[in-house]
């Protein structure tokens, strides 16, 4: 006896072309994240590098300015002058755009998930199983429709990485609530406090460190990915990398990848030094 | 007096089975029973009470008897699963959820075990706490909060971050916060007992010195007899969720409705709660205006006492004879008791402690004679009735 295939890939199939009848929604949305992206380019692009390098070691010295700081001052101006000097400069602020877009769309979105999940026990059954699938699933795979629904560009490498880097995020928020004490919820409850009130004066607030902590992983997610967001077009360092591997150059795709690493670092020191405790 | 809290048949029950439990409670299966039957824990049972406002009212029992479940029950932190609480009449188990959030802002402060304190706020920001959440404005909230503090004898910390106190210190945060909404009720769930002894003592004199000013009502949960004596006015003792005793500390000392509190009241120190009110015995007496010298022999010979006090027709302390004075009385041949009579006894009134007695009773033959204001004599201080009472025994005589 033979078991027919179960015609899943069709049905998928139907769905992604039943949703490209959706394209003014689509397009909406496109031009929605162009439009961020495209200011943040403009910024990187208007800024000289000189500048832009003093920008960095300012925000730096300020995050850092009640621990040690001079080491990772150091690096961050060897590094960037090192990107500067092997002409990697455009495509290193094109991949921060990418980085930061994505960044913010998953703080927009990540976020209030994550309370959601904190406060309703049902949310949080649906919701995880979902941010499991969206780990796990080949990015390959959702390339497909992502330039079906948004073409090629840097719109659907936005997407891509929003997907797989927003799950941290979402997960830290949702813990960092509940982790707060017990206690702490019934004081607010018994001084007659609103649950707006709870979140923002009391559970937010004690969730900030671990939410920090989310939003620093989804943001190393979203670098990780920039080599497969340059293959539907997503511009930057990603580029280079993909070129290298194309042309066979291992010289190039190590520098670039050198770059890809020096920006990770820099990136991750300062929303950590961001989160550090202090009074 | 009037009512401030008035709690009506409140019940709790925590779990699933709850309409089965009930049943089960009703038909008066005991906490453990109902627990195996159905999983459901009782957490209090059939709870009713009242307390008075300025009153401090300590709530006392073992752990795991419900206390906190009581307390938590009257703000409804818990939701009851029957009865009534009361406060000035208003029904809050009636309460919509925006009603019961009002009462909690302008009525109710609370006082945790562990202190509850916000880390992320400073001591200034978390005494005022309860008025941020009422809406009040910046300056408002800081004077109110930092008078709280100045209240509590927290001078200089209002910038500081609860971990950089001490835990007695952050009690007094704790206290502060519940005074600076004004709440004219205060909850506290075993507010002292994270303290160590010095500092427990210390907070507790300071909420007696703080009560005389202020006038709160009270509701103190302790699973100390000695704090809980030291500080009630009255004291209801809980046990498995239901209520054993409600009474004044001297009550609860002489007079404990069973075992259970007997056992509770087994290690007090019962001196610093006893007054002499509760360790007199009856005086052995003659009228001086009835009887002679020989009656009062007579009445010696049979109570087989050496010495006796003489008061008037009303009663009244007239003065103390000796057996031997006595005697030479009748040698004598006079019945004039006045010429013997000794005023220079030692007295006491009934309501001082015993306490106060203590050191002197050791160094007086003669018994304490207890007076009213109208010098009536109510009875008299033997120092094996005092010995006995600070013992645990009943005192009879
Ligand atoms: N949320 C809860 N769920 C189930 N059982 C509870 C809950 N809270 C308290 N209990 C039970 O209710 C009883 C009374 O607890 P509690 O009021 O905390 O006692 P106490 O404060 O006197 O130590 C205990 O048997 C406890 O296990
Ligand atoms: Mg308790």
């Amino acid at each position: 006896m033979q078991i027919e295939k179960i015609p899943l890939a069709d049905w998928i199939n139907s769905l992604v072309d039943r949703l490209s009848h959706f394209a003014g929604f689509f397009n909406s949305i496109t031009n929605f994240f162009q439009t961020i992206i495209n200011a943040f380019q403009a910024v990187f692009d208007v800024l000289p590098e000189w500048l832009f390098i003093i920008l960095i070691l300012g925000l730096t010295y300020w995050a850092k300015r009640d621990s040690k700081k001079w080491g990772l001052l150091i690096f961050e101006l060897f590094g960037l002058l090192l990107i500067w000097n092997l002409d990697y400069w455009r495509d290193m602020t094109q991949t921060l755009t990418l980085v930061l877009t994505s960044g913010l769309i998953t703080v927009v979105l990540g976020v209030p998930l994550g309370i959601l999940m904190a406060k309703s026990r049902i949310t949080d059954q649906i919701v995880k199983p979902i941010l499991d699938l969206m780990q796990t699933m080949p990015a390959f795979v959702y390339l497909i429709p992502a330039v079906a629904f948004f073409g090629i560009g840097m719109v659907p490498g936005v997407l891509a990485s929003v997907i797989f880097a927003m799950p941290p995020t979402v997960r830290m928020t949702n813990l960092g609530i509940r982790q707060v004490p017990a206690d702490l919820i019934e004081a607010a409850d018994a001084y007659g406090a609103t649950s707006w009130q709870k979140l923002l004066k009391v559970q937010l607030p004690l969730a900030k460190s671990t939410l920090m902590a989310g939003i620093n992983q989804s943001l190393m997610l979203s670098l990780s990915m920039v080599v497969i967001a340059s293959m539907i077009g997503a511009l930057g360092l990603g580029t280079q990398v993909y070129f290298a591997v194309g042309r066979n150059d291992a010289g190039a795709g190590f520098t670039a990848g050198i770059a890809v690493v020096i920006l990770a670092i820099i990136l991750d020191r300062i929303t950590q030094a961001f989160n550090s405790k202090r009074h | 007096m009037t009512v401030k809290v008035e709690v009506r048949n409140l019940t709790k029950i925590f779990g699933k089975r709850i309409s089965k439990a009930t049943d089960l409670l009703a038909q008066g299966v005991s906490k453990e029973e109902i627990l195996e039957k159905t999983g459901a824990t009782i957490g209090v049972n059939k709870a009713s009470f009242s307390i008075n406002a300025g009153e401090i009212f300590v709530i006392m029992g073992l752990s795991g008897s419900g206390k906190s479940t009581l307390i938590r029950l009257i703000n409804r932190l818990i939701e009851p699963t029957e009865g009534e609480v009361l406060i000035d009449d208003l029904n809050l188990t009636a309460l919509d959820k925006k009603s019961l959030r009002n009462v909690r802002r302008k009525k109710l402060g609370m006082v945790f075990q562990n202190f509850a304190l916000f880390p992320h706020k400073t001591i200034l920001q978390n005494a005022a706490f309860g008025l941020e959440i009422q809406g009040d404005s910046q300056d408002t909230r800081s004077k109110k909060a930092h008078n709280a503090l100045e209240l509590v004898g927290l001078h200089g910390y209002d910038d500081q971050y609860p971990d950089q106190l001490s835990g007695g210190m952050q009690q007094r945060v704790g206290l502060a916060r519940a005074l600076a909404s004004d709440a004219e009720v205060l909850l506290m769930d075993e507010a002292f007992s994270a303290l160590d002894p010095l500092n427990r003592k210390a907070m507790q004199d300071q909420l007696l010195e703080l009560q005389n000013k202020m006038h709160k009502t009270i509701i103190f949960i302790s699973h100390d007899l000695n704090e809980s004596l030291r500080i009630g006015d009255r004291i209801l003792i809980m046990r498995n969720g239901s209520i054993v005793q409600i009474g004044e500390p001297e009550e609860i000392l002489t007079a404990p409705a069973n075992e259970y509190v007997e056992r509770f009241i087994e290690d007090v120190d019962r001196t610093k709660v006893l007054t002499v009110n509760s360790v007199m015995t009856e005086a052995t007496t003659i009228n001086i205006n009835k009887s002679g010298p020989r009656v009062a022999l007579r009445r010696m010979q049979e109570n087989s006492i050496s010495s006796i006090y003489v008061v008037d027709d009303d009663d009244r302390f007239v003065g103390f004879a000796d057996a031997d004075d006595v005697a030479t009385l009748i040698r004598q041949g006079s019945k004039d008791l006045k010429s013997i009579l000794k005023t220079e006894v030692p007295l006491t009134t009934p309501d001082t402690p015993v306490q106060d007695l203590i050191d002197k009773i050791s160094n007086t033959p003669i018994p304490f004679a207890v007076l009213d204001n109208e010098q009536h004599l109510l009875g008299i201080i033997l120092r094996g009735s005092v010995l006995s009472a600070i013992a645990g025994n009943e005192v009879t005589a």
